[in-house]
């Protein structure tokens, strides 16, 4: 905020301003100008003051130093600055670095694995998230507004968990396979929507959430049934996919505690795979070209409804990776109805974030899953919905550029405020 | 009302839509305003209307100059306007449509169901226009529907002038009739009206008096008794501007054979009605016909994006029923669409994206499954140099290109590819005159080298510049093929639905000796309203 206070006159300086442009003069119009990573960054800030805001709120002892505010305001200024500050310390001590272990480590009495732990949660939440969020991200470029990653990735959990416990085979080929048949299942689940479309020119919104609600209920009847129940355990909880389709920890080197695997590279490798497809393949370039304007793409030969159907499948399967490395990495004891968490969901968001460019999507799963680390590690101190409410409201900032603009006072950039926005939505 | 526009000119960017539009309306005088689409007819009642403010130019009502922020505005001052697309909200009752932006309430701002319902019977009694304030909207036939419409016009505060945009285009030829009619109680009750359309008939059976707007500018002002010929050769250019050198064709054989084409629309309206052409290669055929009456449809079911409901296309001889755009394309297929920001280009791809927009899967530009950014930088480059496209580089988006420079991309595209037919529609539409002049002398280049092409062109000028041949289509079917030298009246007559010679010694004396002497079926004069409905009858004309 302080930044923008001192930066706001300077928009109103005089065109004569403009005449001798240097570095620093260009730096802060460009801070001052609402293009779109400015935007980002004041989401950001903006976000964490009004959680600054609402964690006083919610906080009863902080909430009864206000009422004697006037006799002294001292009390509750100095209260409300410790919560705001611990609460935030400890989000980030969950997510990126402990500090007590940082002094501990420095003293010798902790492992370097250790050190590391934060980050490895906050990688391992990360993970799946990557995933969603290149599945709804790609979709977004054809014009498709994909929001059944949820469903997508449940169906990829199932078909990875059906390979890894199902069949017997030696590691190098039992763990791909497992994995092939996650984006296989996705791929199969995120066709029907862009089927559906292609075909009959049912809006792919509509029946993405229907199938999401199928997917979640068929996987509650699923873990029921005698062929994926676990044989010895009564909960709903699925048989355990065996050893050899198991993602291997990625750093297991250091310290076994650190939960991070072999998801996250393949992830990163679905980012680039997604760049590339985008950006360099022949597919991309219809992708966007139907995304951009279908009838010029039709006009010019292009075949809209399989690109749409492909599309959804490609979406689909990038989210069906998401099932498989929870199913054969944190989830590979057995498969609960709680495995897939809203990372489908979330997904959205993070393509949202990340402006649906794979860079961006990497991004913003991380920051996501920081987030997500930090609050289940910092609770009960920290309520765990400020994670869910700042990543709320960083998108309510980053889908309405405008606010952002008018809360600040931002400079209009050329070109205009970009809004991401999918076709007919 | 009288309304006086003088000087009123519209500029966007560096295309003029209006130019120095002068235009009186007398009180209770129908005063129409023809012109083609794209002539800057919206544009002018827009400013009107106040959706749209003018560059320069004034707006007098009563002899006061007014000048409106918004339609808001336009409407105190007493303009209703009936737009071309109704405005309606389906599931309301007319009633509520009628009352709606101005709602009749009670106390505590409760909606009055019974004074508005008094109202819309009040207007619809005051001017005999016959409707159920309690019928839901989109349950009534479109004649209905505009009823609503003139009434919601009529019903502003004090309105004075009704502006109704091309009020006929939705109707069937009762509706006319009746429109017609109420468009004639309506003056006489001292309601003036701008009617707006290209529809000559009508113009000549309703209008006091008439403007033709041509290209953003006045034209022509003329008495409703001036022959359909005259309106025509007005409303699509009268001066020879373009002139192309070329050489005799030398036809052929057949490239393009379309025999009983015919194609239903969702509204189950015949667009096209057993239509037949043929065109050869080294031939330029120019399609002329005004706008709306099969060209759109043609032309995309020559490459394949509407489905006949019967007849048969052939291209080399080879019908080519059930082929796809892609394999058409590929078979060479050159295709330059008439809308080119919807069809033609995507606006956010570069200059050089859109160069291969259908080339992007063939090589070179593609290798294994990836863009070969090389070639497709290389074979730009190319474009820009030899086409002349002013942009700043490959990279620019066409969004920020001109209209011409836009067209010439697509130009590029189609000519850089192997082809052996062409269909290019309004190949010149909001294209400057140089742009124009290049286009043009690369379609005949193109013939030369053997191409055969159909030129779609609303622009009778462009027609006569291009064309080996003229093919002249209305109601969906080819009327008559006609030489290049035919005279500007006896196509324009044809471009109605007037026969080849009726009328022709009387419009035309210079016209080069008629070779059969007259048919008298029809009466050459223009007929009066109820009869000019009979006719469109008999022509099945429901456009």
């Amino acid at each position: 905020m302080s930044t923008t206070d001192t930066q706001a006159p300077a928009a109103d300086q005089p065109e004569a301003a403009e005449e001798k442009p240097n570095f620093m003069r260009l730096f802060g119009r460009y801070l001052t100008e609402a293009n779109s990573v400015m935007v980002t960054i004041y989401s950001l800030l903006l976000a964490f003051l009004i959680g600054a805001i609402l964690l006083i709120v919610s906080d009863e002892y902080v909430r009864s130093t206000y009422t004697y505010f006037f006799a002294r305001p001292q009390d509750a200024l100095t209260a409300s600055w410790y919560l705001v500050r611990d609460s935030y310390i400890a989000l980030f001590e969950g997510a990126i670095l402990n500090l007590n272990m940082l002094d501990r480590f420095a003293a010798g009495n902790a492992e370097f694995g250790d050190l590391l732990r934060p980050l490895s949660e906050t990688l391992t939440y990360a993970t799946p998230l990557i995933f969603t969020g290149l599945a709804v991200g790609l979709a977004f470029r054809a014009g498709l507004f994909n929001i059944g990653a949820q469903g997508q990735m449940i169906f990829g959990m199932l078909g990875a968990l059906i390979i890894g416990f199902g069949l017997s085979l030696p590691a190098v080929i039992h763990l791909p396979l497992a994995i092939i048949a996650g984006a296989i299942a996705g791929a199969a689940f995120g066709a029907v929507p862009g089927l559906l479309k292609a075909t009959t020119g049912a809006h792919e919104v509509i029946s993405s959430i229907m199938l999401n609600n199928i997917a979640a209920l068929f996987l509650v009847w699923a873990i029921g049934t005698d062929f994926l129940h676990s044989e010895t355990k009564t909960d709903l909880i699925t048989k355990p996919v065996d050893e050899t389709a198991v993602m291997p920890k990625l750093l297991s080197g250091l310290s076994e505690s650190l939960r991070v695997n072999w998801a996250l590279p393949l992830g990163i490798l679905a980012a680039v795979f997604t760049w590339w497809l985008l950006s360099r393949s022949t597919f991309g370039f219809r992708i966007r070209a139907v995304g951009f304007n279908e009838h010029a793409s039709a006009t010019a030969g292009m075949r809209i409804g399989s690109t749409y159907t492909t599309t959804m499948a490609v979406a689909g399967g990038l989210a069906g990776l998401a099932g498989a490395a929870l199913s054969l990495g944190v989830g590979s004891a057995g498969l609960t109805t709680n495995t897939a968490l809203e990372y489908g969901f979330d997904g959205i968001t993070v393509a949202l974030l990340g402006r649906a460019n794979p860079g961006g999507i990497v991004a913003a799963a991380l920051l996501f899953g920081a987030l997500k680390a930090g609050a289940l590690s910092a609770q009960p101190d920290v309520p765990v919905d400020i994670s869910t409410l700042l990543q709320a409201i960083i998108v309510l900032f980053i889908a309405a550029p405008a606010l952002v603009k008018a809360i600040l006072h931002l400079r209009t950039p050329r070109g205009g405020l970009v809004t991401l926005e999918a076709k007919g939505w | 009302m009288r309304l006086e526009l003088k000087g009123l000119t519209k500029k966007f960017g560096s295309f003029t839509a209006d130019d120095d539009i002068d235009l009186v309306v007398e009180p209770g005088q129908i005063h129409a305003v023809l012109g083609e689409n794209g002539a800057g007819k919206s544009t002018l009642m827009n400013m009107l209307y106040g959706i749209l403010t003018p560059t320069s130019g004034e707006i007098l009502i009563d002899g006061e100059p007014v000048s409106f922020s918004g339609p808001g505005d336009a409407i105190a001052a007493g303009i209703g306007m009936v737009h071309q697309h109704f405005k309606l909200v389906g599931p309301f009752s007319v009633a509520d449509n009628v009352q709606l932006g101005r709602e009749h309430t009670q106390r505590l701002g409760v909606l009055s169901a019974k004074a508005a319902r008094k109202a819309v019977l009040d207007v619809s009694e005051e001017y005999g226009l016959k409707l159920d304030p309690d019928a839901i909207c989109e349950d009534l036939p479109v004649g209905v529907q505009q009823r609503v419409e003139i009434v919601k016009a009529l019903s502003g505060p004090k309105t004075e002038l009704l502006i109704l945009d091309e009020p006929t285009a939705v109707l069937t030829p009762a509706e006319i009739t009746e429109l017609l009619q109420i468009m004639r109680n309506l003056a006489d009750a001292g309601t003036s009206i701008l009617f707006i359309s290209h529809k000559l008939k009508e113009v000549q059976a309703v209008a006091d008096t008439v403007t033709v707007i041509r290209r953003g500018k006045v034209v022509a002002e003329l008495e409703p008794t001036a022959s359909e010929a005259e309106m025509a050769s007005a409303m699509v250019g009268r001066a020879v501007t373009l002139q192309v050198d070329k050489t005799p064709a030398e036809p052929g054989e057949a490239r393009l054979e379309v025999t009983g084409l015919t194609v239903v629309s969702d509204a189950g309206v015949k667009v096209l009605n057993g239509l037949d052409l043929t065109v050869h290669s080294g031939e330029i055929v120019g399609l002329a016909g005004v706008e709306g009456n099969g060209q759109t449809e043609l032309a995309r079911s020559i490459l394949g994006l509407v489905k006949p409901d019967s007849g048969r296309i052939a291209i080399d001889g080879e019908d080519v029923h059930g082929a796809s755009p892609a394999a058409r394309i590929a078979a060479g297929l050159g295709y330059i669409p008439e809308d080119r920001g919807r069809d033609g280009v995507v606006a956010e791809f570069s200059v050089a994206e859109n160069i291969v927009l259908n080339q992007y899967r063939d090589a070179p530009f593609a290798k294994r499954g990836a863009v070969n950014a090389g070639a497709v930088r290389k074979r730009a480059a190319d474009s820009i140099a030899e086409f002349d496209i002013r942009t700043q580089s490959p990279e620019e988006p066409v969004s920020a290109l001109s209209g011409g420079n836009a067209q010439k991309v697509i130009i590029a595209r189609e000519f850089s590819r192997p082809r052996r037919f062409l269909v290019a529609a309004q190949p010149t539409r909001g294209v400057d005159v140089g742009a124009s002049q290049f286009i043009h002398s690369r379609l005949v280049a193109e013939r030369d080298t053997g191409t055969a092409v159909l030129l779609i062109s609303s622009e009778l000028d462009e027609i006569y510049a291009l064309a080996d041949r003229i093919a002249v289509i209305y109601n969906g079917q080819i009327v008559g093929e006609v030489a290049p030298d035919t005279p500007r009246e006896v196509i324009g007559r044809l471009m109605v639905g007037g026969g080849i010679h009726d009328g022709a010694a009387a419009a035309s004396p210079e016209e080069p000796g008629a070779p059969e002497p007259p048919a008298a079926e029809e009466a050459p004069e223009p007929p009066a309203a109820d009869e000019t409905s009979n006719d469109e009858d008999a022509n099945g004309g429901d456009r």
